[in-house]
């Protein structure tokens, strides 16, 4: 059976991220892989190995029996006039016996290998899962999105191509060449050495050739790599290339890209289809070269060597080649696992979002000017403060009353996006920054919910610093729509309910109804049960804001935090908006970010932010009549990209 | 679509029909080795014959070598035909979709068009390289096998028969209950990976609504469901293996019990014995390999589709026949147009437009989201034909033009534009390509490009990364602009493509347009009522009709819904009060 693997040539699905990386600590990572799988499925891979090992055994004594069959029970018998065969008859039941063992054995492993690699495949990505949720925001910001989602995809296809196939199989050929060496050193030591010099001549060929095809292998992926860049380029831009009347020459281009291509590819998989009839052929004159020798040996009987023997020791010589060949093509995809291992498990090793806070948030009622906890939702929130020391628990009435004291904060330590920022929001307040793209505006409300970490300062909210509060706390006292918005491979009532995952139907309608999503949600063409797909790509990029305004309305938070999120609707439609949003917002906290003035002019306190500073505060008025920042922005007298 | 995809094959036709050859070739020589093997036992070690043993090997080490060229070849052909194949499948679709117009783009994404170019050759090319290879290697191999088997002996081999015709009916039902599961499988496999996806892009929408567990348990039980499925699927394919251990084992023990007989009886010699032992390995062997490769091949089918859809599209679109090479101005005429995306559609986009625009006028365009004023600009320049009605440029229809005269005419600047990796000369030099760098750098004044270009250090050979990343959203455009300036247009379209661009920057282009350009007729779609006031016209769209039509002041008085936009746009109504930039 000679193969070459097509596996061997991926192109751009597997090679998109380029070569696999080297993997240092090969044997660091296998060990953790096997300690993770043994984790679960310990009894099982026990099973496992011995059925391996029994498959061997009834496949090597099968061999053997060759020679018994040959010896005892046909060379004896030629010539008789009356032979017996009811040896042959025993021999058979009993070779027939153990081969029934091998065939449940395989049987009994596969199913095990099934679960355990499936098994563990299930932890490994609810692992994974559940762990990146509880990751800070500041992973998702440095690790690109497609190589986090590269690890659930390829990088758990070959963990399960190594679990269910390259283990045991190396498990299997090992036993293999062990049995089947001591097998052949049983019936005959020279030819066994002979045989072991013909393997390592195929390894050494091997390895040869492999050396020869990497080199355009490599050419080959760096081909791929410049195509397919080329090629997403350019459908992007097909549109333009129609507009600008290009096509001829992009035609060009891409042949050129293409040809090298066909070049690199056909040298690289001619040499590695090489490799599959080398090894065969390679196994076939060690097996002819063995059949001479062994001939010869048999013919004059030297040590005993028998005819039988030959033509177990013949048979031992092909099945010794097999796991060879098998090893070496496995090699390659567990190096390629282990290098997938590597990245899982330093998605696992990452440190999880911190939270010291103790203050929780609860629903709270009045009674008797005390506020007392609640069960039920009542509209009025409460901070609840457990105070170790007297043991005591106090609560405290949510206003929304935030505050900023010399707060300083970069991303990276070396660099502060935000300085000294001193900002006061009391309740009921709508609050509003504007200021360039990159002054610092998003940074703020990432640090109100703790997205983000400060270096310096102070943030309090109702007087309590916000490091105090549980952050799932926090952050549900928060709502929060986002400058992208996102929505969920679900119904848009589904999507809505979000904000509030025990609102009615009722509540989630009236919450569409107050964004003005109403309207829109009942012209699909299911209502309010049609499906979204694809980050809703069916939807215009204003309605999907309407709908993440209708989630956050559906939520009913205390505090509210506006980012852009009306950028993309018009100007027309996102004063209903507003208008609603007011309703809504009556009486409670508000911070609002806004590229476009119009959004934010009614504000109670507009803060100018350039290069991480709020340069000037006040009304929309009172900002006017300084005729500084503001005003320059306002009336368009100074350039602003 | 087969034949669609066999005429691909082209230029290696010969490479395509040898490696079968070689393949076979190749398998000869390998079913020929046991039965000089069955020799060296007879003839040789049993009668004695040292000289027949020497002769035997030299001519099976001949065979092998042979066997080893014969393969090597075969490999090489093989490659070279598979990746051949490829190029002519990615090139034959890649000029196809240079012909594509707008409405066949859509309708692919350009999505679904990358995956076509690379993923889905290269499994093609893959199955290829097994069919020319494997496919006609494991049937030879099969089929030769048998043949030897039967003229060594007809009665033992029928054993091999049997035995073949039980395994390959196991392994079809198998194999065709696995491929419906494991589909079923992936697609539910695929929504997993789907929602991981979600939840990456999405983790700050999750975060801030702490939403963790919620998201947690739904994972764990989708995972959970996968799984399962997973399981139930590959427990059939686990059958596999020992099925063929048991049918192999069942053929060595039949064979020995039967052949020992036959032996004794003389009817069969030992030598023979062994090489029917060694083609039983042979025959089971090819035949699971066909079965893998029956499955692998049925998995490109899907890939193939996709290829196929992609050459067999026709453009919608095409040049007339007798082709008008000159457009005589740069008027416009939309007569009672009606205009839909899909032609199964029940609402049209536009409805019954009629429009009357002269050579060098200035139209702004104005309205809500959704109401097609890009549709409606994407006729002039004929991106998409009209369902009804004719739009005309110079007094005639579009459809009369030579398109690439039309398009060079016609420029219009894109909402969704795209900038090329290479410097910002390449990128400007996509609207002439013969432009001097003089000429490029007036464009980039015109469109106040030059005002940031210059302070670049390298100026206008700065490099613009893939889909202009380096640049900010209003750079961008104004590049763009430039761009669409150096094809030295009749009519200049803006499809909103100043929104990234600051008021005063606005205004300054506009001016510029009109002292530099005057004889131009310039189309500019603009959220910002300040960007269209100063227009001799502006058309007020609203759900794909003309709402309004008239200038600045008129509209004021008489069109609603442009007050509206006014009003929320200047809120105190204060004379001064420009609109500040928009979505940055």
């Amino acid at each position: 059976m000679a193969e070459p693997k097509a596996k061997e040539f991926r192109g751009p699905g597997g090679g998109r991220r380029g070569p696999a990386p080297k993997v240092d600590n090969s044997g660091a990572l296998f060990k953790r892989t096997m300690k993770y799988v043994l984790h679960f499925y310990t009894p099982h891979c026990i099973t496992a190995v011995i059925c391996i090992f029994v498959n061997v055994l009834a496949s090597v004594q099968g061999t053997l029996f060759m020679q018994t069959l040959i010896d005892q029970y046909i060379l004896p018998l030629i010539g008789q006039a009356n032979p017996d065969f009811s040896g042959l008859a025993h021999a058979i039941f009993r070779v027939g016996c153990f081969y029934l063992c091998g065939v449940l054995a395989s049987y009994i492993q596969s199913r095990v290998m099934v679960i355990v690699s499936q098994g563990t495949l299930k932890h490994l990505r609810d692992d994974m899962f559940t762990h990146m949720e509880s990751l800070p925001i500041r992973y998702f910001d440095t690790n690109p999105h497609g190589d986090i989602m590269s690890m659930y995809t390829n990088d758990i296809d070959t963990l399960r191509q190594m679990i269910s196939q390259s283990i045991p199989q190396f498990i299997n050929s090992a036993i293999t060449i062990v049995s089947v060496t001591i097998s052949m050193l049983i019936l005959n030591v020279p030819l066994t050495l002979l045989t072991l010099v013909m393997v390592c001549v195929m390894l050494v060929a091997t390895r040869k050739l492999a050396g020869l095809s990497g080199h355009y292998f490599v050419e080959q992926q760096k081909d791929i790599g410049t195509l397919n860049g080329y090629i997403e380029e350019m459908m992007e831009g097909q549109k333009v290339v129609k507009v600008f009347c290009h096509e001829e020459q992009s035609r060009e281009d891409f042949r050129q890209l293409n040809d090298k291509l066909f070049d690199s590819a056909h040298k690289a998989n001619g040499f590695a289809n090489i490799l599959g009839p080398v090894n065969a052929q390679l196994g076939n004159i060690s097996y002819v070269v063995c059949a001479i020798v062994g001939g010869i040996l048999a013919l004059n009987g030297v040590g005993g060597f028998t005819l039988g023997g030959l033509a177990s020791f013949l048979t031992f010589n092909k099945s010794f080649n097999m796991p060879i060949n098998q090893i070496s093509q496995q090699l390659n995809s567990v190096i390629m696992a282990l290098a997938g291992a590597d990245r899982i498990f330093r998605l696992l090793d990452e440190k999880p979002e911190t939270d010291e806070g103790y203050v929780t948030l609860v629903n709270a009622r009045r009674e008797n000017g005390q506020i007392v906890e609640s069960e039920k939702r009542t509209g009025l929130w409460a901070w609840k403060h457990y105070h170790k020391a007297e043991n005591t628990t106090t609560y405290q009435e949510l206003t929304g009353d935030v505050v900023f004291d010399g707060v300083d904060f970069g991303y990276t330590p070396d660099k502060i996006v935000l300085h000294d920022v001193k900002l006061y929001a009391t309740p009921g307040q709508k609050i509003a920054f504007v200021g360039s793209t990159g002054a610092g505006k998003t940074t703020i409300t990432n640090l109100i919910n703790r997205f983000y970490d400060i270096q310096d300062g102070k943030i309090r909210y109702d007087g309590i610093n916000i490091n105090k509060i549980k952050k799932a706390d926090l952050r549900r006292s928060l709502g929060i729509v986002l400058q992208d918005t996102h929505l969920f491979t679900n119904t848009v009532m589904e999507n809505i309910r979000y904000g509030k995952l025990d609102a009615t139907d009722e509540e989630v309608i009236a919450a569409a109804k107050l964004a003005n999503a109403d309207s829109f949600i009942r012209r699909l063409p299911q209502g309010y049960n049609t499906m979204l797909t694809g980050d809703g790509a069916n939807l215009s990029q204003g309605q999907r804001q309407l709908l993440a305004i209708a989630r956050a309305a559906v939520a009913d938070p205390p505090v509210l935090i506006l980012d852009e999120a009306t950028s993309s609707i018009d100007t027309r439609t996102e004063r209903i908006v507003q208008d609603g949003m007011d309703k809504l917002m009556k009486g409670r906290t508000t911070f609002v970010i806004a590229h476009r003035l119009s959004t934010i002019r009614n504000s109670d306190c507009i803060m100018v932010l350039e290069q991480g500073r709020i340069i000037e505060r006040g009304t929309h008025e009172e900002l006017l009549a300084e005729g500084g920042k503001y005003y320059q922005l306002y009336t368009g007298k100074l350039v602003m990209t | 679509m087969l034949k669609t995809l066999a005429a691909q094959i082209k230029e290696f036709k010969r490479d395509s029909i040898l490696t079968p050859v070689f393949m076979i070739l190749e398998v000869i020589m390998e079913t020929i080795i046991p039965l000089l093997m069955a020799s060296i036992i007879d003839n040789g070690v049993e009668a004695g014959n040292i000289g027949h043993i020497y002769r035997m090997g030299a001519i099976m080490v001949v065979m092998a070598a042979l066997s080893l060229l014969w393969g090597v070849l075969g490999g090489r052909f093989g490659a070279r035909a598979s990746a051949g194949f490829a190029r002519n499948l990615r090139q034959a679709m890649y000029d196809n979709i240079q012909t594509f117009s707008f409405s066949n783009i859509d309708k692919f994404s350009t999505a679904g068009l990358v995956t076509r170019l690379t993923t889905d050759v290269t499994n093609l090319q893959n199955a290829y390289q097994m069919i020319l290879r494997m496919f006609t290697r494991a049937p030879a191999s099969l089929i030769f096998a048998m043949c030897m088997a039967f003229s060594i002996n007809a009665r033992l081999a029928s054993v091999y028969l049997v035995a073949v015709i039980f395994l390959g009916v196991c392994l079809f039902f198998i194999m065709s209950r696995t491929t419906k599961y494991f589909n079923q499988v992936f697609r539910k496999y695929d929504d997993l990976n789907a929602s991981v996806q979600e939840n990456v892009s999405a983790i700050r929408v999750v975060k801030a609504y702490v939403r963790e567990d919620y998201e947690k348990s739904r994972f764990t039980k989708a995972s959970e469901n996968v799984y399962n499925m997973f399981v139930k699927a590959e427990k059939i394919l686990t059958l596999n293996n020992p099925l063929m251990q048991l049918t192999v084992y069942s053929c060595i023990l039949g064979i020995s019990w039967l052949g020992a007989k036959m032996i004794v009886s003389d009817t069969l010699t030992t030598g023979q014995l062994m090489s029917l032992l060694t083609y039983c390995m042979n025959i089971l062997s090819s035949l699971m390999m066909l079965s893998m490769i029956f499955v692998m091949v049925t998995m490109s089918m899907a890939s193939a589709e996709r290829i196929t859809e992609v050459l067999n599209e026709k453009a919608d679109l095409v040049n007339p026949e007798h082709p008008d090479f000159e457009i005589p101005d740069g008027s416009i005429q939309f007569k009672n147009v009606t205009f839909s995306y899909r032609k199964d559609s029940e609402t049209p986009v536009l409805s019954h437009i009629d429009l009357d625009i002269k050579a060098g006028e200035t139209v702004g365009i104005i309205g809500g989201t959704g109401s097609a004023k890009s549709s409606l600009v994407n006729l002039i320049s004929r991106l998409y034909d009209v369902s009804e009605g004719s739009v005309c440029v110079g007094g005639k229809d579009v459809r009369s033009y030579d398109l690439e005269t039309l398009r060079n005419q016609v420029s219009v600047v894109l909402q969704k534009n795209v900038l090329f990796s290479g410097t910002i000369l390449d990128n400007l030099r996509w609207g002439d390509k013969d432009a001097t760098e003089e000429e490029c750098i007036r464009a980039c004044r015109l469109a106040c490009a030059d005002e940031f270009i210059e302070r670049f250090p390298d100026q206008y050979n700065t490099y613009i990364e893939q889909g202009g990343s380096n640049v900010s959203g209003g750079q961008k455009q104004r590049l763009c602009i430039a761009r669409a300036l150096l094809k030295k247009p009749k009519i200049l379209i803006l499809d909103d493509s100043t929104s990234a661009v600051d008021t005063a920057t606005d205004s300054k282009i506009r001016k510029a347009f009109a002292e530099e350009i005057p004889n131009t007729t310039k189309l500019i779609i603009a959220q910002r009522i300040s960007s269209v006031e100063h227009a001799d016209h502006i058309i007020v769209m609203e759900d794909g009709k003309v709402n309004g039509y008239g200038t600045h002041e008129e509209l004021l008085k008489t069109n609603h819904i442009y007050r509206d936009v006014y009003e929320s746009q200047t809120y105190n109504k204060q004379a001064n009060a420009e609109e500040g930039t928009e979505n940055g």
